[in-house]
């Protein structure tokens, strides 16, 4: 490996201000939403186009030096932190949206585009690209591949996997693919599904072929609160149970209620908050409405107000959507959770999480996709107290081993990254593990791609 | 030769003791199934049975070998079903996944890639592993359900899946639009696809012929049917109950294709339907274009050589799947993938135990 030679190669591609090197300009790019884990690459470029990131890619394998890839820089599971040894290849001024095309129903953008910038550019169409990642106005369709990132609606829409038809990737090797295409339907091994959520290590997505939907008729959102939280989760059993398939389903608990409420007005000061929405056609939206609003009242609801217009519905979503970055009022420093389990082992998880919230002694607030059993328990603490950010961290495992042994999923959409590491080699099966190792290193002999993300590095897997 | 496995371990003895596989479901689909001269059939229709099936989780689990109509028998006691009706009811889930075939309903929810939530298959090596899990939503490792969706038995064994499933609906009907020509019928398509009203199913049996079909609550489906007559310009017929089931059903069964023809699918796009169409015409081809025309089922006449389809796909961009008639490496046309599909499959299968992609 020789960085001093990739350098003097990046230094013929870029011009100065596009090779960041000093300690000012690299200081920004030492972290991303995962704040806990920090590390100052030795370089950053800003590539302008696709033939740029191809390029840069090729001197990396030919230096042997590894790279990360980054978008905006939202991964909350540490997935675009850099490395000592590696370079940041920053994509967000690949920020065209190429075509939207309203006859075939896609849009073939640049990665480092604004997820809420395809959502803008569909609508004027009449069409819906429905990925919504809380942080949707700030993180990059790239990221979102990366890690096929979710998002409220996903309950029905499917996650970011299920929107991308096609894309051009350049691969560790700086070898240039194209996977999938047009279509929605696809033909011969899905290799786009696999290179989809597999955190940057196949490659840099240069153009990615997005599915828009029609805009849906009707938006119907209903706001009910509860006087504790198995009651809005009974709630969620009893709309799955009546064969209702709302677009969202999600729950905040008194905690995250506090959080919003410091950044959103009107919210509700109550133990336990439910939205569902339903869209669609006006007639399938009329009917299912009448049956939700049985099913709420039913289910002991202490109020409940069901709206459909747009701009009440943006601020109950603001409130939902900014319950993690809220969470900041409440403690100096939290880690974001995102373990999945079974739907109908939410009400006994969310039980033992506060038992073990009480047991470490550290709060928990929960914001959670309730329909798809997606938790995202914010543990809270005060980095500055000695041995705070440990029994936080502790208190996270616990609550992802939890999740694996009642069925589910160490994270639903945040990704490994460098966070949950430890925690998928703990808790997947060995010979899982390997082979994934092994698919990695067909496509990277080298590594060099997002190293030390989702999977061990060759050395480290000898050793686990 | 053929070997019949009816559990892992007599799955893994086999992949031992015979140089080169392929495994089989129902043999619904002869293109992908029958294997060559040296190659082993190994049987899955006895590894079988729904594993685990709680309705309030609107998940399953089953062998891979469990047919789709049992699969939808269970559901269907439920109030649920698998929303992509997967064509051939006696295929096997194994079948369908490793064929990625998705029917008619999967216009409105999606294919099979969007609901295999979990697999476990033997890769080349003989090793039992696991992709995805048993909850609906799960970024933990690399998606290999999806990537087992279409990989034909050459990427590895299935042995037992996991799907998320949707609440049934109560009822359905079925418009009959007939329009002068294709390219009225394509313009009508393209016309709802945009629509408010939300349709299951949306097929162009070319030249002018689309079937569209509508489920929801029994009371909402005349005015729905109302509104969705007003927005077209053709002459209508409906078919409720009995009618329209039997309809689905024969489209599921791929019943429009003469005996003898090879069924092929190939992924397209509304604007490329036409100058397809006038291909197929002039080879004799039958052909329905699914999913508001964003995917080609064409029988292939017994006559003409496979070959030539590859060619005309090929010369259009496009990619297709041999599924019926003649076994044979099963893609056809354009291929896609490139070096990262020559390194994934060797990674999984290192010593060439499965016929080439």
């Amino acid at each position: 490996m020789s960085l001093p030679l990739l350098l003097e190669g990046l230094a013929s591609l870029f011009p100065p201000e596009r090779l960041l090197t000093g300690p000012a300009e690299l200081a920004v790019y030492e972290s991303d939403a995962l704040t806990s884990f920090r590390a100052r690459p030795p370089a950053v470029v800003l590539p302008e186009t696709g033939e740029e990131v191809v390029q840069t890619v090729r001197l990396c394998h030919e230096h042997g030096v590894p790279f990360v890839p980054r978008g905006s820089g939202t991964s909350l599971s540490g997935g675009s932190l850099p490395l000592q040894d590696g370079i940041v290849i920053a994509l967000n001024r690949l920020d065209r949206i190429l075509r939207i095309d309203p006859e075939e129903s896609i849009a073939v953008v640049e990665p480092g585009v604004i997820n809420r910038r395809v959502t803008e550019a569909a609508a004027e169409h009449g069409l819906l690209y429905a990925p919504d990642p809380s942080s949707q106005s700030v993180c990059s369709i790239g990221g979102n591949l990366a890690f096929n990132s979710g998002g409220a609606h996903c309950l029905r829409h499917g996650m970011t996997s299920n929107h991308v038809l096609g894309l051009k990737a350049v691969l560790p090797d700086g070898e240039v693919v194209r996977l999938g295409g047009e279509s929605l339907e696809s033909v011969g091994p899905d290799w786009l599904g696999l290179f989809v959520g597999s955190e940057g290590l196949f490659g840099i997505a240069l153009e990615v072929t997005l599915r828009l939907v029609a805009a849906p008729e009707a938006v119907r959102t209903v706001l009910a609160t509860y006087a504790n939280l198995a009651a809005a989760g009974d709630a969620v059993a009893r709309i799955v149970a009546d064969g209702l398939l709302p677009v969202a389903m999600e729950i905040m608990d008194k905690l995250a209620i506090e959080a919003a409420a410091c950044v959103v007005n009107g919210i509700p000061d109550v133990p336990a908050l439910l939205i569902v929405e339903l869209e669609g056609e006006r007639a399938l939206v009329d009917a299912d409405a009448e049956r939700l609003d049985a099913a709420i009242a039913a289910s002991g609801a202490l109020e409940a107000r069901a709206t459909e217009d747009p701009a009440e519905r943006v601020e109950i979503w603001r409130g939902r959507k900014s319950a993690f970055s809220a969470v900041g009022r409440l403690s100096p420093d939290y880690l974001v959770q995102d373990g999945v389990v079974p739907r109908t082992r939410l009400g006994e998880t969310l039980a033992a999480i506060e038992r073990l919230s009480s047991e470490r002694g550290l709060r928990v607030a929960n914001v959670f996709h309730a329909g798809d059993g997606n938790l995202h328990p914010l543990i809270l603490f005060d980095g500055a107290e000695p041995g705070a950010l440990q029994r936080a961290e502790d208190l996270a495992g616990d609550i992802l081993r939890l999740c694996v042994r009642v069925g589910g999923s160490i994270t639903g959409e945040h990704g490994v990254g460098v966070e949950k590491l430890a925690y998928l080699l703990e808790l997947t099966p060995p010979e899982d593990v390997e082979l994934m190792c092994r698919l990695r290193r067909a496509v990277d002999p080298a590594e060099l791609a997002n190293r030390g993300k989702a999977l061990p590095v060759a050395d480290e897997a000898m050793s686990a | 030769m053929t070997a019949a496995a009816q559990s892992v371990g007599a799955l893994q003895e086999a992949l031992r003791t015979h140089s080169r596989v392929l495994p089989r479901g129902a043999g619904t689909k002869s293109a992908l199934s029958v294997p060559a001269d040296g190659v082993t059939s190994l049987d899955l229709g006895g590894h079988c049975g729904i594993v685990d099936y709680d309705p309030a989780e609107l998940t399953f689990t089953a062998r891979a070998g469990t047919p789709v109509r049992e699969v939808e028998t269970a559901l269907s006691a439920e109030r649920q079903h698998l929303p992509f009706d997967p064509p051939w009811r006696d295929a096997t889930l194994g079948g369908v996944v490793a064929a990625g075939t998705s029917g008619p309903a999967s216009y409105r929810h999606g294919g099979v890639r969007d609901f295999v939530i979990g697999v476990d298959f033997l890769d080349g090596t003989g090793t039992l592993v696991h992709g995805g899990g048993r909850v609906v939503k799960n970024a933990a490792g690399f998606d290999l359900p999806k990537l087992m969706v279409g990989s034909m038995g050459r990427l590895g064994i299935l042995v037992a899946l996991t799907f998320k499933v949707f609440p049934r609906p109560e009822a359905w009907t079925t418009i009959r639009a007939q329009s002068a020509d294709l390219e009225s019928a394509l313009e009508q398509a393209r016309h709802l696809a945009r629509g408010p009203i939300t349709l299951d199913a949306l097929e162009l049996e070319p030249p002018g012929r689309l079937w569209i079909r509508v489920s929801g609550p029994p009371r909402t489906l005349a005015p729905r049917c109302e509104r969705l007559i007003r927005m077209l310009d053709a002459d209508i017929e409906r078919f409720d109950g009995h009618a329209d089931a039997r309809i689905w059903s024969a489209a599921r069964e791929v019943a429009w294709a003469p005996a003898g023809a090879a069924v092929v699918k190939a992924a397209l796009t509304p604007s490329r339907v036409a100058t397809l169409d006038a291909e197929l015409v002039v080879a004799g081809a039958a052909r329905r274009y699914s999913r508001a025309a964003t995917v080609a089922w064409i029988a292939w006449p017994p006559q003409r050589s496979l070959a030539e389809l590859d060619r005309l796909l090929g010369r259009h961009g496009l990619t297709g799947l041999a599924l019926t008639g003649p076994a044979g490496s099963g893609l056809l046309g354009a291929r896609t993938g490139g070096a990262f599909a020559h390194r994934v499959r060797r990674a999984l299968d290192p010593d060439d135990r499965f016929p080439e992609v």
